[in-house]
């Protein structure tokens, strides 16, 4: 199926996509003329098809920037040049962009500026659930909140349209289960594109918010915002279904379909108004909903934003509704799925009848989280550093696929934060660690991303940690998208110009070596790095077989050797490894194993080969 | 026709196409459908799963724990997996007999399930149990077809036909991929 083919089409169509595809033909057909991102889950999927889209036909600017705050920086820049623009990230990547996020708001976005965040509420691939809609609110940033992957395309257009009138910014808030989710969704047809445009307005002081101007512009933008509330008080996204109830409730997004599965079930289910934004809200449409009601349940995910705000309105109103949200700990926790509403139902109103959940029998099988693939050059380097380390010794993780490190049986890796961290973080740890050395960890996107400052401070400030670059010439851990290493600048050159007094670099897959650089970089007296060296195996075996080479050869254990000493399985730890539970002999999964070879320097009994796929 | 389909495995195994090619099979029969599969973080080895709703226009993409109709395994482990977590009383299970060893068990901490520890547990709860693949032949990277095309003709999954998958497959497909596939499906229905 060639994406990029279908999502070009220039006539109306449907066809069955994932909400991130489904937000690409939207960015078509509303004319966007600049694309600009950080790879981060759940999001990734809305760049293979801008991808796609590109190999097919030149319709807009595309570029993975070097982190959230370049990527927005970005499309701010073509939005005030006139054009069009959309940057999209992860929900913690607006953490990093925040810094020029927060001022987008008070300048005149000629072009428009589509804002589309991948928020994860249940933490599904981030290191927390943090609620964005705190972001909008702090800086009058409208907001668009899709339930599903038809309303992905039509809200997307309708965030452009508003972007472009108001010359806002505008928030289009999907969540994982949004962004990830697939049916049949209707599109529309193409209009010819547009040129691009030059309409930067050299007007002077215009884009310059500093002290005094800072007034004007923040009334302005509370204005705007105030435009986009009177949309919102009659906009067809807001939907609310009469079934003649006294008791109300009120939800926003994704939420909605669960509480569609949820009421099926019940004989009087309350009266329900769902809502297409929850920022700002519709006051005027939700005090009536409220002042028609005894009871009003609030069912939204993670904070609780739209009952603070509804809570205001009802008092401001002077309405005697009991509205009813959040106060449990576990009100403000995970994902509304089907089960979770249900379970939130009960609790706030235990009278009403859904059936509780469904009782079910303890799971008897351990979880089995991600690991690190066969033949991953990080699996290789973290058996050959363990070899280096003090057991006093303190190591810090960063973000990426080598953050998996800290499970069993590694550990590697004790703390982790955000992007970048790891040098910040490890120097602070270095300054009253009384005995042994920082170890820090850092992939290469994340390098160039946001861990160039936290080196370059370590440096500075003459800390004495020691650095390994874990560099696989990819952003693996979000599907393998280029970075500035790619894209030819290289780690070790950077580092080199920095004046670091120990840099050397080792191919993973070469453990005796690696492990004597490390004992080298620890001993040595300042800031030392290791560049631990080595492909992503699973991108490369991929580029393989799409090229119809298949792995040829496998790991292969001479049993009259083995001594079951179990090294291969208990410290190394390739999935390849299999275990017989009637003899406990060790044999090689050949639907696993790619042959890498990496695996053959750990065993002491020398028991395993590399020979021909059985 | 409603029907909750629940798919799981290990990343790598070729959820995503399996799940791609029943949406498609039951939208190729005139059948409303959603879905919704993990991606990111979760591909790397670990339990992937696929959530497919049939006949629900309003609702969640997820199937809540224990609602779902059917399950449709890629690998023992994460078939017994299911069989606790998602699938209802009385609803059916279909698996490929393909074990990948998680952790504990490769650490010696834990017992692999097999047929026998699955049969019984599902008979437990009325469940009925389709094993597929099971004279370990056929190509690695085709046995979610297999799994699919076995699962119709099993009559696990009701509503699509062989002709539904092999449509399915051809909106997916081009060249010597569809090729195999379509002749797997042949030699499977004949």
């Amino acid at each position: 199926m060639d994406t990029g083919k279908i999502l070009t089409r220039s006539d109306s169509f449907s066809e069955i996509v994932m909400g991130n595809t489904a937000l690409v033909r939207a960015m078509i057909e509303a004319g966007v003329k600049l694309v600009s991102a950080y790879p981060g889950s759940p999001t990734p999927e809305i760049a293979d098809a801008v991808m796609a889209v590109r190999r097919q036909e030149d319709l807009f600017y595309f570029e993975y920037s070097v982190n959230e705050k370049v990527a927005s920086e970005v499309a701010f820049g073509a939005s005030i040049s006139g054009n069009l623009s959309v940057v999209f990230f992860k929900s913690v990547g607006l953490n990093v962009a925040a810094d020029s996020f927060v001022q987008f708001s008070l300048l005149d976005l000629k072009g428009g500026l589509v804002i589309v965040l991948g928020d994860d509420p249940g933490a599904n691939s981030s290191q927390n659930e943090q609620d964005n809609r705190h972001y909008a609110r702090m800086t009058n940033t409208p907001v668009l909140e899709p339930a599903d992957p038809q309303q992905v395309y039509v809200m997307f257009l309708k965030a452009a349209e508003l972007s472009a009138e108001l010359q806002h910014p505008v928030i289009l808030r999907m969540t994982t289960h949004v962004c990830h989710a697939k049916s049949r969704v209707r599109f529309g047809s193409r209009k010819k594109a547009e040129r691009s445009k030059w309409s930067f307005s050299p007007e002077p002081g215009e884009y310059i918010p500093l002290t005094k101007s800072v007034a004007a512009m923040k009334k302005r933008s509370i204005l705007k915002l105030e435009k986009f509330r009177e949309w919102n008080e009659i906009s067809d996204f807001n939907r609310l279904t009469d079934n003649g109830s006294n008791r109300g409730i009120i939800t926003c997004g994704l939420p909605s379909l669960s509480l569609d599965d949820v009421l099926s079930e019940i004989t009087n289910p309350p009266d329900l108004l769902v809502l297409g934004s929850p920022w700002p809200l519709p006051i005027a449409l939700i005090t009536d909903f409220c002042a028609s009601h005894d009871e009003v349940l609030i069912v939204e995910e993670l904070d609780p934003f739209i009952e603070n705000e509804i809570k205001a309105a009802a008092y401001d109103a002077g309405l005697g509704c009991r509205i009813i949200g959040k106060t449990e700990p576990e009100d403000f926790i995970g994902e509304l799925r089907p089960g979770a509403v249900r379970r939130f139902l009960l609790r706030k109103w235990p009278e009403i009848d859904p059936a509780p959940a469904a009782d079910l029998p303890e799971i008897p099988v351990l979880p089995r989280p991600a690991q690190m693939c066969p033949g991953c050059g990080h699996r290789s380097a973290f058996h050959a550093i363990s070899r280096a380390l003090h057991p006093k010794d303190t190591t810090v993780a960063d973000i990426g696929c080598h953050t998996l490190g800290y499970m069993e049986p590694y550990r590697m890796g004790q703390v982790l934060l955000s992007m970048g961290h790891s040098n910040g973080t490890g120097s602070g740890l270095s300054v009253f660690k009384p005995e042994g050395r920082v170890i820090t960890f850092i992939g290469d996107s994340t390098f160039f991303h946001a861990g160039l400052p936290g080196i370059i401070n370590a440096v500075y400030n003459k800390h004495k940690i020691t650095l390994i670059v874990m560099e696989n010439g990819t952003t693996a851990m979000t599907g393998h998208q280029d970075h500035a290493g790619t894209g030819g600048i290289s780690v070790r050159q950077v580092l080199q110009a920095l004046g670091i007094g120990f840099i050397e670099e080792v191919d993973t897959y070469k453990q005796k070596e690696l492990t004597e650089a490390v004992k080298r970089a620890i001993a040595f007296d300042g800031f030392s790095v290791v560049i631990a060296k080595h492909p992503c195996m699973l991108k490369f075996t991929r580029e393989q077989r799409r090229r119809g080479k298949e792995p040829s050869t496998q790991a292969q254990i001479n049993q009259e050797v083995c001594r079951r000493i179990k090294t291969c399985i208990s410290e190394f730890a390739c999935p390849s490894f299999m275990i017989d539970s009637e003899d406990g002999s060790i044999g090689v999964n050949p639907e696993l194993c790619i042959g890498d070879g990496s695996c053959v320097q750990t065993c002491s009994a020398a028991a395993v080969s590399i020979g021909r796929k059985q | 026709m409603k029907c909750n389909i629940y798919l799981n495995g290990v990343g790598g195994q070729g959820i995503g196409v399996l799940s791609e090619l029943v949406i498609r099979a039951y939208d190729d029969a005139g059948f409303q459908v959603k879905g919704v599969d993990t991606h990111g973080l979760a591909q790397r080895g670990g339990s992937v799963e696929s959530h497919i709703r049939i006949g629900y226009p309003s609702g969640s993409p997820l199937i809540e724990a224990g609602k779902a109709d059917i399950v449709l395994s890629l690998e023992l482990t994460e078939a017994y997996r299911a069989l606790y977590g998602l699938l209802r009383d009385g609803g059916h299970l279909a698996y490929f007999d393909t074990l990948w060893q998680s952790l504990p068990v490769r650490l010696e901490a834990e017992k692999a399930p097999d047929a026998e520890m699955i049969g019984t547990a599902a008979a437990a709860r009325n469940v009925s149990v389709l094993r597929v693949g099971t004279d370990g032949s056929g190509d690695v990277r085709m046995q979610n077809i297999m799994l699919l095309a076995e699962s119709v003709k099993g009559g696990v999954l009701p509503g699509i036909a062989a002709g539904n998958i092999r449509s399915a497959l051809i909106q997916l497909f081009s060249g010597e991929v569809l090729e195999k596939n379509l002749g797997l499906l042949e030699s499977i229905f004949g």
